[in-house]
């Protein structure tokens, strides 16, 4: 867990100093504009980066994890 | 009276109805009326939080911005992503010590954090005061719908008030539980509407998506990438660091995530929310769509886009669809928001200030200060002139403020007194206030030994900067060993 952690500091990369790098409309993709594609491309792998680290966390694996407040 | 406007009506009715009866068999304590009894599943919370998103801002501003602008509007779709990560390990923090402590609101938790009483007050003054813009970018949503939608038979002056009085009611009479639940037929109905605008809007006027960009491209060169100056990528990256940052700092953010029934809520939600983001991606190919189609729109004018050439496009009666797709983004946020700020005022202005106030007195005035909410909001959306962008971005400058010392108050040892917070705080909203206000005032005007180029990063980020020089320093010159006294002032 710790070590896959680190794939969340990827978007914020590739969002904050990546577009620098892309910001033209040629060539498009699927038709977009380069740098939009680049940053839908980028929200896309956010979102499964997020769920490989979702599917990892030890605090997610037990259906009463979350709930450590509670008196049982 | 046309059937937009009919189908409208219908719908700012049965949220009404809605609200109504959400509200059926439940005690309104202030704790059920703001934070619905803290009892909301993971469906709900996610609805409320994407709520936050979809609101007028995207349906109208995000189009009207990608119509006047072009490439900068990119930065709505960036920020939230980068947002929902940090909410990943941000809120369930959050999260467990609100609900140990039985808090209600954010300035609540700044100032058990801090154990300062005026740094509460101080956190609240600021979320009222951002929250303006956010109303009364709501309101101009309203009014532009209604006056549109009505093929000009509604002046806008009587759209805002409309609008206004809708959502007053809306908000006495039902609270948080007619908020949750209108939310779910506002996501369903504005996802529909949203997809369908993007495909069919750029396939009908140009054949595709590749055509749209190439014709927009050839008539108005440099529009989609960002500009070498002024809105450049230094622009889009501070506004996106400004905005990501700012995301949960907003007070009704902070109310909604205290609904949450457990803390996995949030992680689960993160991981789903960025996907949900990509019908932004609709919403600028609406505006895209409209820039050679409507030609003309400046200024304020440009958040009209979407409607204009729906009307151009459209049968009354699917304009009166759109329309009531889009009151809801106005209403449903609208209401949370003056919820929010109603309670903040009540509960942690008046309440602190007035230690031997009932706790009925408190309901009672956070009910009453809605309406003269609505009353301000009504006021600066009549001044008009403004983008729902630039309005939405100006309360973004003031709430990020609060970001600095909230992640320090999160860690074990709060290296930031609470000296330090405030000043940190004032410092930047100061800054913000005084580049809004003063006609030609910029960051570099302020401290003109920075570059000129210093002028494309945002202001709020500018601030936040400021911000957090400011309160290093007073923090290490305040610090507990340094100024023994220190602890009991405040």
């Amino acid at each position: 867990m710790t070590g896959v952690r680190w794939l969340a500091v990827l978007p914020f990369l590739g969002i904050l100093v990546g577009t620098a790098y892309v910001n033209q409309v040629e060539p498009l993709v699927f038709g977009l504009p380069l740098v939009l594609a680049w940053i839908v491309g980028w929200v896309v792998v956010g979102a499964a980066i997020l769920a490989v680290i979702y599917v990892l966390d030890p605090a997610n694996a037990d259906p009463d994890a979350g709930r450590e407040g509670d008196v049982r | 009276m046309n059937s937009a406007l009919v189908i409208i009506a219908l719908t700012a009715i049965l949220a009404l109805a809605l609200g109504l009866a959400a509200r059926r068999g439940v005690r309104m304590t202030l704790e059920q009326w703001t934070v619905g009894g803290r009892d909301f599943g993971a469906p709900l919370v996610f609805l409320l939080t994407a709520g936050e998103i979809y609101t007028t801002f995207t349906f109208l501003g995000g189009s009207g911005y990608a119509y006047g602008k072009g490439a900068p509007a990119y930065y709505i779709l960036a920020y939230g992503t980068l947002a929902y990560i940090l909410s990943y390990w941000l809120l369930p923090p959050i999260w467990r010590y609100a609900r140990q402590e039985r808090l209600v609101s954010q300035s609540h938790f700044f100032t058990r954090k801090y154990d300062s009483f005026w740094l509460g007050i101080l956190v609240a003054v600021i979320g009222v005061v951002a929250l303006v813009p956010y109303l009364v970018l709501q309101l101009k949503g309203l009014g532009i719908i209604v006056t549109v939608a009505s093929y000009g038979s509604v002046s806008s002056t009587a759209a805002i008030w409309i609008g206004a009085a809708t959502v007053t009611i809306y908000v006495m009479v039902s609270g948080m539980h007619g908020a949750a639940w209108n939310a779910v037929v506002k996501d369903a109905l504005i996802l529909a509407v949203v997809v369908f605008l993007g495909i069919y809007l750029p396939f009908h006027y140009y054949g595709g998506y590749s055509e749209m960009f190439r014709a927009i491209d050839a008539a108005k060169p440099g529009m989609l990438a960002f500009k070498p100056t002024g809105q450049s990528v230094l622009w889009f990256q501070s506004t996106v660091a400004l905005t990501a940052l700012g995301f949960y700092m907003w007070p009704h953010a902070f109310a909604a995530l205290f609904t949450a029934r457990h803390e996995r809520t949030f992680r689960r939600n993160a991981m789903a929310l960025p996907l949900y983001q990509l019908i932004l991606v609709f919403v600028f190919f609406s505006g895209f769509a409209a820039i050679l189609q409507v030609p003309g729109l400046t200024g304020g004018d440009i958040d009209l886009s979407l409607f204009k050439l729906s009307i151009q496009t459209f049968d009354p009666w699917f304009v009166g669809v759109i329309g009531a797709a889009g009151v809801l983004t106005a209403l449903v946020p609208g209401s949370l928001i003056i919820l929010s700020a109603a309670t903040l005022i009540a509960n942690d202005l008046v309440r602190p200030l007035s230690p031997n106030i009932s706790e009925n007195a408190v309901t009672l005035i956070a009910r009453a200060v809605v309406p003269a909410l609505a009353l301000v909001a009504v006021f600066f959306t009549l001044q008009g002139g403004q983008t729902i962008v630039a309005l939405l971005l100006m309360g973004y400058s003031f709430v990020t403020q609060l970001f600095p010392a909230l992640i320090c108050s999160l860690m074990a040892r709060n290296p930031m007194t609470k000296q330090g917070a405030a000043a940190g705080i004032i410092a930047g909203a100061a800054v913000v206030v005084y580049v809004t206000l003063t006609p030609h005032g910029t960051f570099v005007s302020l401290f003109p030994f920075l570059p000129p180029k210093a002028d494309d990063i945002n202001i709020g980020f500018a601030a936040l900067i400021l911000n957090v020089v400011v309160s290093t320093v007073v923090s290490l010159a305040t610090r507990p060993s340094a100024v023994p006294v220190a602890s009991h002032s405040g």
